[in-house]
């Protein structure tokens, strides 16, 4: 559903991505790795339109959407849930949930509300409350449910395990995996590698805004190169 | 003399409605574009010879041009926006800052080339009509300036708390990229608020003219103040400018009894200096670190 073919992109003279290519079938779930700086929020904005690409192509569905504006983008149903979750902290959390189905799904905003609220009780609990006043975990999962009121066919997560507790983390992948079996395509961008690659399909590595390593994610555990880089083992 | 304190209370807040919807707009505009919109006032002064023309070519009541003068001002606004502020700055704060003074100086001057600097009024039958409320005579068009303004800044209200527009206003003013990320359109949601804020002036200044005047320059006197009240309120806070929008009014027209007409306004920069001293933030605004 998503084929990427080298995306050159990056900031004033400096080229973050260096000739990126993958592709993300129906169904699966596929991580892409790597540390700070890297690229991976580069490459989440490019495939959002925030960036635009110097070269390459960004295929969704079919069409070609390289370069297109982020709502465009949105509208044929890739969604992205930032790093940092940028949700609307002056907002109440239904209010933030409400604006997730602003330019897709609208006329279903009521029932995929409620199985949303059915998905994370917790925010189910706390519709009244302004967004800014939540745990960080809840915060996610407001992000997630931000995302989700759009009916994506692809949702992008940046780092939604970033800044949680041990357990949280737990609980957040458990989550991916299950709105993934509700059918949903899943592009991972983590650092954390090794629960990453126990829920993905399959993985590619970013290392200095290329792609060092891809393949299955069974296989990339047991990589040499990858336990060394990654794991220290 | 205290006889004379409640009714000049009761006229300073006929004026100070006007001010508030002239503030809101400026508010509203700082609070989600986070610029200061110098042109502001030759908005307002544009407006004010939209209604003057309307009068006196086509015959038109000054509260009845308001739907005509409000949806115009709404769309100028947002051209302004689209077509000149957001291409020329560049999404630098310092390049708006010029740029909107820029425009209030063409504005002004281009007034000042097309209809001279002679001070028009529009003569109204009813501008002399006085309604008795309390203890006082107020003048019809305060009363309904008054009335008008309220409504206004209730419906803007409802607008930014209730409707999809204003969820997305709230949500582009705090946080742009989730905005953009949801599909807001952050720049024409920029452009939708300018054109609401431009619209605010069109409305005042259909609300005003009947009992004041118009030339070149009459945005100045307004804009000084609206800043004032902004300010006053809190940056960006709605509840602020309404509040001391009124509160201006007020203690403009108390000092304009005691020190007389023409000294009204110290007391508006006076009270503006004490409360700002013991509230650095505004009345309404929020403290940050």
């Amino acid at each position: 559903m998503l084929e990427v073919a080298g995306i050159v992109a990056g900031y004033g003279p400096m080229d973050v991505l260096q000739g990126v290519s993958m592709s993300i079938a129906s169904g699966e779930i596929v991580a892409v790795l790597g540390s700070n700086g890297v690229g991976k929020s580069t490459l989440n904005n490019v495939l959002s339109g925030i960036v635009k690409p110097r070269a390459g192509s960004v295929r969704f569905m079919g069409a070609d959407i390289t370069g297109a504006s982020p709502s465009a983008i949105v509208a044929a149903g890739l969604s992205q849930v930032p790093e940092g979750r940028r949700i609307f902290p002056n907002l109440t959390v239904r209010e933030n949930l409400e604006l997730g189905a602003y330019r897709r799904a609208g006329a279903r905003m009521k029932s995929n509300f409620e199985h949303i609220c059915d998905t994370f009780p917790r925010l189910r609990e706390r519709l009244g409350q302004l967004a800014g006043t939540l745990s960080g975990g809840e915060q996610q999962m407001l992000a997630i449910g931000r995302g989700l009121m759009a009916e994506p066919l692809l949702l992008i997560l940046d780092e939604p395990s970033l800044g949680l507790s041990p357990l949280m983390v737990e609980e957040m992948f458990n989550l991916v995996q299950r709105i993934n079996r509700e059918g949903l395509s899943i592009l991972l961008v983590e650092q954390n590698v090794v629960q990453s690659l126990g829920i993905a399909t399959r993985a590619y590595v970013l290392e200095q805004g290329r792609f060092a390593l891809e393949g299955a994610a069974a296989d990339m555990l047991a990589d040499p190169r990858l336990r060394q880089t990654y794991l220290g083992l | 003399m205290s006889a004379l304190i409640l009714p000049a209370m009761l006229g300073g807040l006929t004026t100070g409605a006007i001010y508030a919807l002239v503030a809101l707009g400026l508010t509203l505009i700082y609070g989600v574009l986070h610029i200061i919109n110098f042109a502001h006032g030759s908005l307002l002064m544009l407006a004010l010879y939209g209604v003057y023309f309307l009068h006196v070519w086509l015959g038109f009541d000054p509260y009845l041009a308001i739907p005509i003068i409000a949806p115009l001002f709404f769309v100028l606004g947002y051209a302004l926006q689209r077509g000149v502020i957001a291409p020329f700055s560049g999404g630098k704060e310092q390049n708006v800052l010029l740029v909107t003074l820029a425009l209030s100086i063409v504005f002004d001057n281009l007034a000042l080339y097309f209809w001279t600097s002679n001070t028009r009024t529009v003569a109204v039958s009813y501008a002399y009509t006085m309604v008795e409320v309390g203890p006082a005579f107020i003048p019809l068009p305060k009363v309904i300036a008054f009335f008008a303004a309220m409504l206004c800044a209730a419906i803007l209200w409802l607008v930014i708390n209730r409707t999809r527009i204003g969820k997305a206003i709230r949500a582009v003013a705090i946080e742009k990229r989730g905005a953009q990320l949801v599909g807001i359109e952050v720049e024409q949601t920029y452009a939708v608020c300018f054109g609401i804020g431009t619209a605010c002036v069109a409305v005042a200044a259909c609300l005003l003219i009947p009992t004041f005047y118009v030339t070149p320059q009459v945005g100045y006197a307004f804009v000084l103040v609206a800043f004032t009240t902004v300010v006053l309120g809190g940056m960006g806070s709605f509840a602020g400018a309404l509040v001391s929008g009124l509160l201006l009014g007020v203690i403009e027209a108390l000092c304009g009894l005691f020190l007389g007409e023409t000294l009204g306004q110290i007391g508006i920069f006076v009270a503006f200096i004490l409360i700002l001293l013991f509230r650095p933030a505004g009345l309404f605004g929020q403290r940050t670190a």
